[in-house]
């Protein structure tokens, strides 16, 4: 029996463990690779080029989905189905690694199902609009969906290789997605950023994942967790290895400093590709393996977690910064993104699974609505820069106004939804013990609420300094704006703590079906004194933005007004990370380049030429020696021979009536002498 | 029966046959001198059948076919020589030497 299960029996008995919902829940897996084929196939021949098909699946999907959640939500849902792909023995056969494929259908999974499929139900319409006239829409359609299913396979994966199968798949739908736009070489090239940085993540999540496999025989999670609530006392050393290595690949994925480089470049694809991403899909990614890992960073592998939070810290505060620099409206909310990610990874770090898997929730709503939003504004202005907009709230009522839903709810401003996932990060954070990374966080906030002041006031505030008259995005991109902004709004009071709605369980009882004791804090009430110096910072990030930023800056200069003369400089530079990146790599890839050249030149081309030498010797051979001597004299002297025998012979062939007649007769003449002289 | 005389005079007129086919230049002369050889051969088989006897009459039988059939060659031939004649204006032998290589 599946292990999962005999521990869920102490769960209550409402906790739904079979039925319809969840023993197909596969096909939510499936599906968007369906449409894939299907578009790939068909797209072009149909109406919107493929789009339908796109659309249909992750509408069959938010079905399924918000079937699963509502389930979750009222009663709780725990399935795991596993196929048995391969067995490998090893260690002379004494061991052995079980390979599966499957799904799983929890707290954790469900809520992601819902996510990914919610919110990217409402991209790929928004997309319809945004992509209209695009020169590859089915590609795109196509490449989006293969996106939207690596990532729901990522999140349903039962265990580590499927985990890195739907892992790999959004690397490899996230390059194609952001290098849409190959025709210009910067964008292809940050597409290969992109894979380039994951790549090097994902090196730490296999080696990682196959620790675990080595030495527990399987790379089930629910076995992992198993063994990591029981906490062996032999396997700590192990166990933090494999700890560190999976983390190392979630800093890919997740973009954790300093390995979160690629994600700003990454906005140069499409706009919905960059909601989608940073919202639900990818990014989340490496969040979510923390946190469905979870057991083993808590009981195994505590010495990693202080590390992990450091990590976390300085993303959240430093990368957060660079978002006060940037003139690209696509790039500040990346670097906000970064920013985020790292508000999660220090909760789950720290030990809040609820409080990270909260604002990632949370989180996915708010930044896709502000990331359509942008789109909508680019698609309006033909430009990302804030500096050719300004002025828009006038020309694009609906889009400003979720805007700023989007944007106070990511600066934490009460009751959005931010401000209670933030809030709960704050205070579990707290909890644990890292004070200092709690005042971090604090000012992450303050920084948070000063660039998204200064995103709206250069783009909705002051005069339109673009070209052309800017209009209101058609209903297909407005809608799903409306359509995030709700949850983007009210998400937050699903986990209000000391709160319960009736009917519904809690969000930290929900998210997490405890099959093994987790051990990680939730506040139990909300902690008014933190929750208001919380909401203080950002209240004041916004009114020092709106000091700075709220006249209408249509310089350059007055835009500037944050200059710091040493600072500056450095946010501008990205605090030289990507250049140390480069110089790395060439460091790196000198040596190596020069070792290939000198193979190439000395070794290969050796045997090229000399396998070119030896043909071309033993082809003279063949010619000169076999054909023209041999062959040919055998041809050449046939021909000759007939030609003489030839010339002797029509000499007899006079044409001379009576010549013929007289070698007849003679012939007679010396038969009939030859019968009589010998008869 | 004593057939010597028809035998040598069968020889005389195909050696004179030969001779002619040999040497005469008119294609006419020529056809002629065939005809001649095939005469000799009608009286040797007619000779030899009347000295063997031969309840079929075997030898006039082939006598009469051999004057069929030289009778048809003629006739062929003489067409040919009169198609050649018409077309170089000669019946001469010597000057016919257009089949060969």
């Amino acid at each position: 029996m599946n292990p999962l299960l005999v521990l869920a029996a102490e769960e209550p008995a409402e906790l739904v463990t079979s039925g319809f919902w969840v023993e197909w829940a596969g096909l939510i897996l499936i599906s968007p690779f369906v449409a894939f084929l299907l578009i790939v196939f068909f797209g072009k021949r149909m109406r919107y080029q493929g789009a339908e098909i796109a659309i249909g699946a992750l509408a069959f999907n938010t079905v399924w989905a918000t079937a699963l959640f509502v389930l979750n939500m009222t009663r709780g849902v725990l399935y795991e189905r596993t196929f048995e792909i391969a067995r490998i023995g090893f260690l002379g056969g004494t061991r052995e690694l079980v390979f599966e494929l499957g799904w799983m259908v929890d707290g954790l999974s469900t809520m992601m199902y819902f996510l990914v499929s919610f919110v990217g139900l409402l991209v790929f319409i928004y997309a319809v609009g945004y992509m209209e006239g695009d020169v590859r829409v089915t590609w795109f359609f196509a490449a989006f969906s293969l996106f939207a299913g690596s990532m729901l396979v990522l999140v349903g994966a039962p265990n580590l290789v499927e985990l890195i199968i739907g892992w790999e798949g959004v690397g490899l739908a996230s390059y194609l997605l952001i290098g849409h736009y190959w025709e210009k070489k910067e964008n292809s090239s940050a597409g290969m950023k992109a894979f380039y940085t994951n790549k090097l993540a994902d090196v730490g999540l296999i080696l990682g994942a196959i620790i675990v496999g080595v030495t527990l025989g399987t790379f089930s999670f629910s076995e992992l967790s198993r063994v990591a609530a029981e906490g062996g006392s032999g396997l700590q050393t192990v166990a933090s290895v494999a700890a560190a290595l999976l983390f190392f690949g979630a800093m890919g994925k997740s973009a954790q400093f300093p390995l979160h480089i690629w994600l700003p470049d990454a906005m140069a694809g499409p706009t919905p590709v960059s909601a989608l991403m940073h919202a639900a899909t990818m990014v989340t990614g490496g969040v979510y393996l923390m946190a469905r890992t979870f057991p083993l960073y808590q009981n195994l592998a505590e010495g990693v977690r202080p590390a992990m939070v450091v990590i976390g810290a300085i993303t959240l505060f430093a990368v957060g910064l660079l978002a006060l620099v940037q003139d690209d409206i696509k790039k500040v909310l990346a670097y906000s993104t970064v920013s985020q990610l790292g508000y999660m990874m220090t909760a789950v770090a720290a030990g809040g699974y609820t409080a990270g898997l909260f604002h990632l929730f949370t989180h996915a709503f708010f930044k896709a609505l502000l990331f359509l939003g942008a789109g909508a504004v680019i698609h309006a202005v033909h430009s990302n820069n804030m500096s050719d907009m300004g002025g828009l709230r006038k020309y694009m009522p609906t889009t400003y106004w979720t805007f700023v839903v989007g944007s106070l709810a990511l600066a934490g401003i009460f009751p959005f939804s931010g401000f209670w996932s933030k809030d709960e990060i704050l205070a579990t954070v707290g909890y644990e013990g890292y004070t200092f990374v709690m005042w971090v966080g604090i000012g992450g906030a303050f920084v948070t609420a000063l660039y998204m002041m200064r995103a709206m006031a250069l783009t909705f505030g002051g005069t339109y300094k673009g070209d052309g008259h800017p209009h209101e995005a058609p209903k297909v991109m407005t809608w799903p704006l409306i359509g995030l902004a709700v949850p983007a709004a009210f998400a937050g009071f699903l986990n209000i703590p000391g709160i319960e709605w009736p009917g519904i369980r809690n969000f930290t009882e929900w998210l997490a079906v405890r099959v093994v004791p987790m051990g990680d804090y939730h506040p139990k009430s909300v902690d008014v004194g933190l929750a208001a110096i919380g909401l203080g910072a950002a209240l004041a990030g916004l009114a020092v933005g709106w000091w700075l930023f709220g006249r209408d800056a249509s310089t350059q200069a007055e835009r500037d007004r944050l200059e710091i003369p040493l600072l500056y400089p450095l946010f501008r530079k990205k605090y030289y990370i990507d250049d140390l990146a480069l110089g790395l790599v060439w460091l790196i890839k000198a040596p190596f380049a020069r070792a290939v050249l000198w193979i190439n030149d000395y070794v290969i081309d050796g045997i090229v030429n000399g396998a070119g030498m030896l043909t071309r010797g033993l082809a003279r051979f063949v010619y000169g020696g076999l054909d023209q001597r041999g062959v040919d004299l055998v041809v050449n002297g046939l021909a000759a021979a007939t030609d003489a025998a030839g010339s002797g012979v029509r000499r007899w062939q006079s044409g001379r009536i009576q010549g013929y007649a007289a070698s007849f007769v003679g012939g007679v003449v010396v038969l009939v002498l030859a019968v009589v002289i010998f008869r | 029966m004593i057939i010597n005389q028809f035998l040598i005079l069968a020889a005389l007129l195909f050696s004179l046959g030969v001779y002619g086919l040999l040497v005469r230049r008119n294609a006419v002369m020529v056809l002629l001198a065939v005809e001649l050889m095939l005469n000799a051969v009608n009286i040797n088989l007619v000779v030899f059948e009347a000295a063997i006897r031969s309840t079929l009459a075997v030898g006039q039988v082939f006598a009469i076919f051999v004057i069929t059939v030289a009778a048809a060659e003629v006739g062929i031939g003489l067409a040919i020589v009169i198609l050649v004649f018409r077309n170089r204006k000669s019946a001469n032998v010597d000057e016919l030497n257009l089949m060969k290589w």
